[in-house]
């Protein structure tokens, strides 16, 4: 065990923390979950950090990356939420689809889709969800019929983050109609602009629209939008899944930066919170501590050629639960302030941590809900029996 | 940068776990306790031969020099056990602490060679630990670090609740004893005691935690209401996830805050502290939950669910309550850097 970063390492940092402090924007981005002018602006963004080779640091170089191992990426998030720079825009190309395609992709795919992917300039929405298929993903109904080279989609999609104003989207769909359950499925992508595809926002609970509907009449794709073999859809789905709920989605400096605001936001109020406010700081800054040595755990193992398990289920529990306890943390040092918008004038920054907070709420719903998790958890690592 | 252990590391761990899986068991345990005797003398003498004793004594003193980071997957195997005989305390801390302040003196070689025990009696704790069958003492007050052969101290049994910590209140003559430092000296020796015996407290901790998770794994797979094993029930399943996400997030810190031991600054004590912290309450919550898993005989002397609870609740004050350990790390929150390029804090203060 070796808890010291190489030099090659701390050279590293200090490259990434030098292009960042040159050229993260100043002033905050507006959100890409609101306006089409937010959207842009972080489609600038990813553009901007792709001309410096920072898009996606593990992807090879000859799709826009630097060929890193997850250590690296580590230091690289790190030295991101340190800088304060925007959010990822493309999160559900670059975290989810990405290192999918990577692994099931054949090489016309990856050079197609990856690079526009790191450019930013296809931005991608997932479509998972049906009205009636949920937790119960595999009871998707939309259908991919084949007619010639081509597949024509039909169905309705519900859920989909990032499709009010992506470029394209990734989803689930039925390529043997008389398949059942997880088998007969497919991973199939298809622009947000064709013909047939009508996108319906549904305005959350911040008010924000991060994401949609999406409606599928008769859309035409070709089958090279197929990734993988026709019906093996949900595995690789999974595979995705994994992905998202193990390292990716939420890496620990996000949480690192927030338990440093948090500890910042008790100091400056030490002297009016109630006593049992220190040890809930206490606790947020711990937790967010121990996400990051977990993940570092994880990544070490990974890259030394080991795979990801029901980690990637423990580690969604985690930090969703631990978003949400930090939020509440700051609510109650902020007190009677606490329920003020971001407009009011007596609110100073207090509203990035109510918008936090409805956003911290979702967490333990999406990327499979916190008991969908449990389940996987009792069952793969604990051998319980199914239901 | 690599968090993982190594070979070796794992190696010590599974001779120790490997013995106690086949010495240490349930019936062991219920033998031991009806026996009333200290030891189990056939396991301790194999425990001995290991000669596990001298594992983190320096090699200038007779020891092996091991870390506490080649050694905490052993103690959480011990942990895992319940193991009652002292080889966590005296390896783990009795004898770092004896050859630090006495390094040459003929008692830690009689340790070192497996033949007596050495029991520490420390400021944190309010009584000494398996003093009884130990050949010696070291203890440490406001006038120093003391030596004491055990026949010339005064023991009196103080019954714990975990039928195999044998507790006492220690008294002796400071005339009968060899005082090793002034209370100068002593405070740096005894807070490196203090910050082995936490981390070695919290490995037993997560071994505890898990033990009781598995217990009720196995009893939730085997028991059966209205027609199907209980642990297909998700009012069962969920609760067992919850107690092993605990578990699965305290490891992480107890093996950073092995490894970040011998720093001995304000960032490594508080990683101990925070490891002890998780470590007892994933061993609390673990614990509580394999008993509502068993039911009624989760309530019962019958299942061994309460040897763990009860170790759980005799080690989560031991070397520290979770007061103190809080404490230290608001220490290290408030006056420390803090951010996530400092998770490995070491390299971003030498830098």
């Amino acid at each position: 065990m070796d808890l010291q970063y190489t030099d090659e390492q701390n050279r590293f940092r200090q490259e990434v923390r030098s292009w960042m402090e040159a050229h993260v924007p100043a002033a905050p981005l507006p959100s890409f979950d609101l306006t089409r002018e937010g959207f842009e602006a972080h489609r600038a963004w990813e553009r901007a950090l792709n001309e410096g080779r920072w898009g996606m640091v593990t992807w090879p170089e000859s799709y826009g990356g630097r060929g890193l191992d997850l250590i690296q990426w580590l230091i690289f998030e790190e030295e991101y939420y340190r800088a304060g720079a925007p959010l990822r825009v493309n999160q559900n190309g670059i975290f989810l689809l990405g290192p999918t395609l990577m692994e099931y992709g054949t090489e016309e795919q990856k050079a197609r889709f990856l690079t526009a992917m790191a450019s930013g300039d296809e931005i991608w929405a997932q479509a998972w969800s049906e009205p009636q298929a949920g937790s119960d993903l595999a009871a998707v109904k939309s259908t991919a019929t084949l007619d010639g080279d081509e597949y024509v989609l039909k169905g309705h999609k519900i859920w989909s983050s990032r499709a009010v104003f992506a470029d394209w989207a990734f989803g689930l769909f039925r390529t043997d109609p008389e398949s059942q359950r997880h088998k007969g499925l497919s991973l199939i992508f298809f622009p947000l602009d064709a013909p047939g595809v009508r996108v319906q926002p549904i305005p959350q609970i911040d008010g924000e629209t991060g994401f949609a509907e999406i409606f599928l009449e008769d859309v035409r794709v070709p089958t090279f939008n197929r990734l993988g073999d026709p019906g093996d859809g949900w595995r690789i789905c999974m595979a995705t899944a994994g992905f998202e709920r193990g390292l990716m989605l939420r890496s620990p400096a996000r949480f690192q930066v927030a338990a440093r605001k948090l500890v910042e936001l008790y100091r400056a109020h030490e002297d009016e919170v109630e006593p049992t406010v220190k040890a809930t700081v206490m606790r947020s800054w711990m937790d967010a501590e121990a996400y990051a040595l977990s993940i570092y755990n994880t990544a070490s193992r990974l890259v030394a050629g080991g795979q990801i398990g029901a980690e990637a289920s423990t580690n969604k529990i985690f930090w969703s639960e631990m978003d949400i306890a930090m939020h509440k943390a700051a609510l109650s040092i902020l007190g009677a302030r606490a329920e003020l918008l971001r407009s009011a004038p007596a609110a100073g920054d207090v509203g990035k941590w109510l918008d936090g907070y409805f956003f911290s709420l979702a967490g333990p719903i999406y990327a499979g809900s916190n008991e969908i998790q449990r389940n996987i958890i009792a069952e793969r690592m604990l051998g319980l029996p199914r239901a | 940068m690599d968090f993982r252990f190594t070979d070796e590391q794992d190696m010590t761990a599974s001779v120790v776990r490997d013995l106690l899986s086949d010495l240490c068991q349930s019936a062991d345990l219920r033998r031991l306790m009806a026996s009333e005797e200290a030891r189990d003398e056939n396991r301790w003498s194999k425990i001995v031969e290991m000669g596990l004793a001298g594992a983190l004594v320096e090699e200038t003193a007779g020891g092996f020099g091991l870390k506490a980071a080649d050694f905490v997957l052993a103690v959480e195997a011990c942990g895992y056990a319940c193991l009652p005989e002292p080889l966590v305390e005296n390896a783990g801390v009795s004898l770092p602490l004896l050859a630090e302040a006495a390094p040459d003196n003929e008692l830690l070689a009689q340790a070192l060679a497996g033949e007596i025990t050495v029991a520490t009696g420390h400021p944190s704790n309010l009584f000494v630990c398996d003093a009884d069958t130990a050949g010696a003492l070291v203890i440490g007050n406001d006038d120093g670090l003391f030596l004491v052969e055990r026949q010339k101290a005064e023991l009196a049994r103080q019954p714990s609740v975990d039928p195999f910590r044998r507790l006492f209140a220690v008294d002796f003559s400071p005339a009968d004893a060899t005082r090793l430092a002034d209370p100068a000296h002593a405070a740096s020796m005894l807070d490196a005691a203090l910050d082995r015996g936490a981390l070695f407290a919290a490995a037993q901790l997560v071994g505890i935690a898990q033990r009781c998770v598995d217990l009720a794994v196995a009893y939730a797979k085997d028991r059966h209401q209205f027609g199907k094993p209980i642990g297909s029930y998700q009012a069962v399943k969920h609760q067992l996830a919850t107690a092993q996400v605990k578990i699965e997030f305290a490891k992480p810190i107890l093996y950073a805050a092995a490894a970040s031991l011998p720093e001995a600054d304000m960032y490594s004590r508080a990683r101990i502290s925070h490891a002890k912290l998780v470590a007892a309450e994933a061993a609390d919550l673990s614990a509580r939950t394999a008993i509502q898993v068993h039911g009624a005989m989760g309530y019962s002397w019958e299942v061994d669910v309460h040897f763990f609870l009860k170790r759980a609740i005799a080690l989560e004050t031991w070397w520290g309550a979770p007061a103190f350990h809080r404490e230290r790390v608001a220490c290290r929150v408030l006056g420390g850097e803090l951010g996530p390029e400092h998770t490995f804090a070491k390299e971003a203060r030498d830098a």
